[in-house]
């Protein structure tokens, strides 16, 4: 269990991190998603112990991170952004020494490095030095020795930046085999990977809170949520049609194909047995109708910006 | 293997795994011969003792150690590679001081490798070897105190050159300050005991004594204070600067 409690990170004058609360339970995959620059990353080093907080608390099981920096930090693994690592070495030089970093001694160094080698399918570039690997070796590299120890809490920033979507795929199905006991904090600007791996996640930006739940509460409050898609193959008035129907709040065309439209539903009810019924009285020529489950990118938007007084990235 | 020890491993062995270390070495015995032979006199002395060729020592570190400890923290910042250092579970006092033991220790195989010289000397006269000894030890401590302050200035700049030509020009203070150069240039009004506290401070005041074969655990203490005060102040630094 993570509890982080009134935390504030300054620099200079600057509220990098500003009264942020959060506790995360094991089992928990926590997506940490906001604007650059909005806190994430500091965040994250602050909770890794790197970075010590200029008010509030993080305790790790009970550790705190600023007075029992040991006990914590022995909970926890840590991809940092950008999956820095030694480049003079190679893949198994370094993994072996993390593993010595880590308390493994002796034959139990070898297994859990080769452990970590197939997990995250490093055996072609065992003996390479890591200055020659491609970005997205260096990537797995990186979360090679943040799982190694098997930590209770896994804290990974922007672990799927600049890989291709394949390594993403890999990377994200890995997260997921780990998910089970486990606490995974996971910061990222890609929507798509939250709800794909995430069971909840947390907005921030200028450094608090803005938004908190599971991907699909945080998707029910776009205003996409419960909306309609339809595409015709001929133009026909739907607007006309649908202007009876009591939960529809309104209807939008898109501005690059005029012949595909979008129903928003009002306060986010189901419209969608009403819609088709009319559909089917009027013979709209469909060739696509399909119901939205709202966007998180909308919602991403709508709240970062909100705190941001408007302005746009 | 406790921390330090794994940290010190993991250091030294990457000045090996790169061309760092066998440069320095065979630049570090380039030069040893031609100061020694060349400038030294080291013949025509006609004497059996190495005095010319501990006598360089300070000139040569001046340039030398600062080349090995301006990588020590400003490549770990420039890398990212320090969030991770100190997100593993090892206290900082391990780390600053098993980067300064690889470093130290580095030096401490390029002077052991100028025992030719020492053979040679043994095979011309019959020298003091005690002195030998003491002033071996002697320049290697001095090594150290050369590394602590370049420890500090690589933990001030994310720039290994800055931190370069930073410790060259504080170790170069430090080694004039108890020459006759600098003392001779002090106003006459000021008082004694300040020109002797600036003068005990100075690399040259230690180093000299014990290059001349008088082994003062003194000159020893000086250089073991001097070494963990500049490695305490890394640590401060380190702690301070590692946000930005």
């Amino acid at each position: 269990m993570i509890e982080i409690s009134h935390l504030t990170k300054k620099f200079d004058q600057f509220f990098a991190v500003d009264d942020l609360s959060l506790s995360i339970r094991e089992g928990e995959v926590l997506g940490f998603l906001g604007p650059n620059g909005a806190g994430k990353s500091t965040t994250m080093k602050v909770i890794t112990g790197f970075l010590s907080p200029s008010s509030g608390r993080v305790t790790i099981d009970g550790h705190d991170i600023s007075t029992a920096a040991l006990e914590a930090k022995r909970l926890i693994g840590y991809l940092p952004e950008g999956a820095p690592s030694y480049g003079d070495m190679t893949t198994l030089e370094f993994l072996r020494f993390i593993a010595q970093v880590r308390g493994f001694r002796g034959v139990e160094i070898e297994q859990k490095v080769d452990q970590v080698i197939n997990e995250v399918a490093l055996q072609t570039v065992r003996d390479q030095s890591i200055e020659t690997l491609s970005k997205g070796f260096k990537r797995r590299v990186g979360l090679a020795q943040a799982i190694m120890h098997d930590p209770k809490v896994l804290i990974l920033d922007e672990p799927t930046d600049g890989l291709d979507p394949n390594q993403k795929h890999h990377v994200r199905a890995l997260i997921k085999s780990l998910a089970t006991d486990k606490i995974i904090i996971i910061s990222t600007h890609i929507l798509e990977e939250v709800t794909a791996v995430c069971s909840r996640a947390v907005i921030i930006a200028d450094g608090k809170i803005v938004a908190d739940g599971t991907p699909s509460e945080l998707e029910s409050q776009s205003r996409f949520h419960q909306a309609i898609r339809v595409t015709l193959t001929d133009s026909h008035d739907l607007v006309a049609d649908l202007a009876t129907l009591p939960g529809v709040a309104s209807v939008e065309v898109e501005e690059d194909n005029k012949l595909a439209y979008t129903i928003f539903a009002k306060g986010g009810a189901s419209i969608f047995s009403q819609v088709s019924e009319i559909a089917q009285q009027n013979h709209w020529p469909i060739s696509e109708f399909h119901v939205e489950r709202g966007q998180l990118e909308d919602v991403f938007r709508s709240v970062t910006q909100l705190s941001e007084g408007q302005t746009d990235e | 293997m406790s921390n330090l020890g794994i940290i010190f491993k993991r250091e030294l062995y990457s000045y090996f795994a790169t061309p760092l270390a066998y440069v320095f070495i065979i630049i570090f015995l380039i030069s040893n011969g031609i100061f020694t032979f060349d400038l030294g006199g080291f013949f025509l002395r006609g004497q059996a003792d190495l005095l010319p060729f501990f006598g360089f020592h300070p000139w040569l570190y001046l340039f030398m150690v600062p080349a090995i400890a301006m990588t020590l923290w400003a490549d770990e910042r420039k890398t990212g590679t320090i969030e991770l250092l100190l997100t593993l579970p090892i206290r900082l006092v391990d780390v600053v001081l098993g980067k300064f033991l690889a470093a130290w220790a580095l030096t401490g195989i390029a002077l052991t490798l100028t025992f030719p010289i020492w053979v040679t000397v043994n095979y011309l006269g019959d020298p003091d070897n005690g002195v030998i000894v003491a002033a071996y030890l002697g320049s290697w401590f001095m090594a150290g105190g050369f590394l602590a302050i370049g420890s500090c200035m690589s933990a001030c700049t994310k720039n290994s050159v800055i931190a370069f030509i930073l410790t060259v020009a504080i170790c170069f203070l430090f080694v004039i300050m108890g020459s006759p150069i600098l003392l001779n240039a002090f106003p006459s009004w000021m008082p004694q005991w300040l020109v002797d506290a600036f003068s005990a401070m100075g690399f040259l005041t230690h180093f000299d004594s014990i290059a001349k074969g008088v082994l003062d655990i003194r000159d020893f203490l000086f250089f073991s204070v001097f070494i963990g005060g500049w490695l305490l102040a890394s640590a401060i630094v380190i702690e301070m600067k590692k946000a930005n």
